[in-house]
């Protein structure tokens, strides 16, 4: 069997998920991270996008993070996210929806602090498509 | 038989005032079940980036930030949290007597203190007992933001940063369960390591981008969710101690009123008696 490492992903709200994993495959600030178990001590920003974990025995689940943090160590790994959800939870609909009226608002508004507020939520609202994408392949 | 009218008129003012206080039972109770959820829904994330904290206030970095060093005390810094609204028992006077306890230890060694305080009956505590306050935030709903709690302790922080406050303590309840708060201080930076990991080789992190970036986000994060936590904590802490306060008062009202109708009957009967008595008398006189 393969060996396994705990991990648990905390939002502000809640618990999202906790248990023992194979791997972790997370968007860090720096690029796509894929973490086993025995992984030296790591510190990372992570960005909007999809969390997948491999579960022990091989089964996948995938999870959005809104950004956060992740830290590794030895025996566990623990995402701090802004907000998370499993991939089954998100609502699509809404997703594209708030992707469309993201970019109008950047078309229509150009002062500076709403710019940088609506290019953040669009990269998000990105992040969370592509995460139902990922998830849909990888259920087919 | 003045007297039997003077206790019915005092039972029925302490009928007022149990429907009061059973009234403000009930509120208190549906009022905690919603702030125990929100302080529930917000314990995971606050427990477990302090233990990341932990961790990394134990490497060995390479780089060491303003909030995780150590220096030489000459000023502290507490952040108290109590309610705003009394009726719950001793929950805040518990709380402020044992943060004046703490403080009286740091100005016994001529070290000074600063308050940041939030919630009124604090700011009314320091008010008449002295004491330096920094700054003071209040009438927090009872769904805080952070936004609201941010002003308040960015005062302290900045201190910090600038040397004028060495040490900050946050003092609060924690809810342990719905009979029991316990007024708890903790200190808040310079960081502490967890005592629990092994310290036997040096370790450290490997930073994704630079270690400083993401510290100073890290520790800006740990520090709002701290004091958020305390804040909701205290929130569910208020309202499961004005149950039991409430409660105990309905239940006391009930013992004084049963105890003031027996009294009124014994009255009653007497008088009673008496008049029979009177009547039988005359009746044999004539």
């Amino acid at each position: 069997m393969a060996s396994t490492v705990h991990c648990s992903i905390v939002s502000a709200e809640k618990e999202i998920f906790s248990g023992l994993v194979e791997m972790v495959v997370a968007n860090a600030t720096e690029g796509e991270l894929g973490i086993l178990p025995g992984h030296t001590p790591l510190l990372s920003g992570v960005k909007p996008g999809p969390v997948r974990l491999v579960l022990e025995g091989g089964q996948e689940e995938v999870f959005f993070a809104s950004g956060g943090f992740i830290e590794v160590q030895p025996t566990a790994i623990t995402i701090l996210a802004d907000t998370a959800l499993r991939a089954d939870d998100i609502d699509e609909a809404a997703a594209r929806e708030a992707q469309e009226k993201a970019e109008r608002e950047l078309v229509d508004n150009r002062s500076e602090i709403e710019y940088g507020r609506v290019q953040s939520d669009l990269a998000e609202q990105a992040a969370m498509l592509r995460t139902i994408r990922k998830h849909r392949e990888r259920k087919r | 038989m003045a007297n039997t009218k003077e206790l019915r008129t005092q039972i029925g003012s302490i009928k007022n005032t149990q429907k009061i206080t059973s009234a403000m039972e009930m509120v208190a109770a549906s009022k905690m079940r919603k702030a125990q959820d929100r302080m529930a829904r917000g314990r995971p994330y606050s427990d477990h980036i302090r233990a990341v904290i932990g961790h990394v206030a134990n490497a060995s970095a390479e780089y060491r930030h303003k909030f995780m060093m150590e220096r030489e005390i000459s000023r502290v810094g507490y952040i108290i949290v109590t309610t705003d609204r009394g009726l719950c028992g001793g929950l805040n006077v518990n709380l402020l007597k044992r943060a004046v306890m703490d403080i009286k230890t740091w100005t016994d060694q001529d070290i000074e203190v600063d308050l940041c305080l939030i919630g009124n009956k604090a700011t009314q505590f320091f008010r008449s007992y002295g004491g330096n306050v920094a700054a003071a935030s209040s009438h927090t709903s009872e769904e805080p933001a952070m936004s609201d709690l941010i002003g308040s302790i960015k005062v302290m922080l900045d201190a910090f940063e600038e040397g004028r406050v060495d040490k900050i303590f946050l003092a609060n309840n924690v809810f342990v369960n719905t009979m029991t708060q316990q007024p708890t201080i903790r200190q808040l930076v310079p960081l502490l390591p967890d005592d629990e990991s092994d310290h036997r080789y040096p370790w450290d992190y490997i930073y994704e981008p630079e270690a400083k970036v993401l510290m100073d986000g890290l520790i800006e994060r740990f520090i709002e969710s701290q004091v958020y936590q305390a804040v909701v904590e205290n929130g569910a802490c208020e309202q499961a101690a004005k149950m039991i306060a409430m409660k105990n008062a309905t239940d006391n009202a009930g013992d004084l009123i049963d105890e003031l109708s027996l009294v009124m009957n014994n009255v009653r009967q007497a008088a009673i008696t008496q008049e029979l008595a009177e009547i039988v008398g005359g009746a044999a006189a004539v």
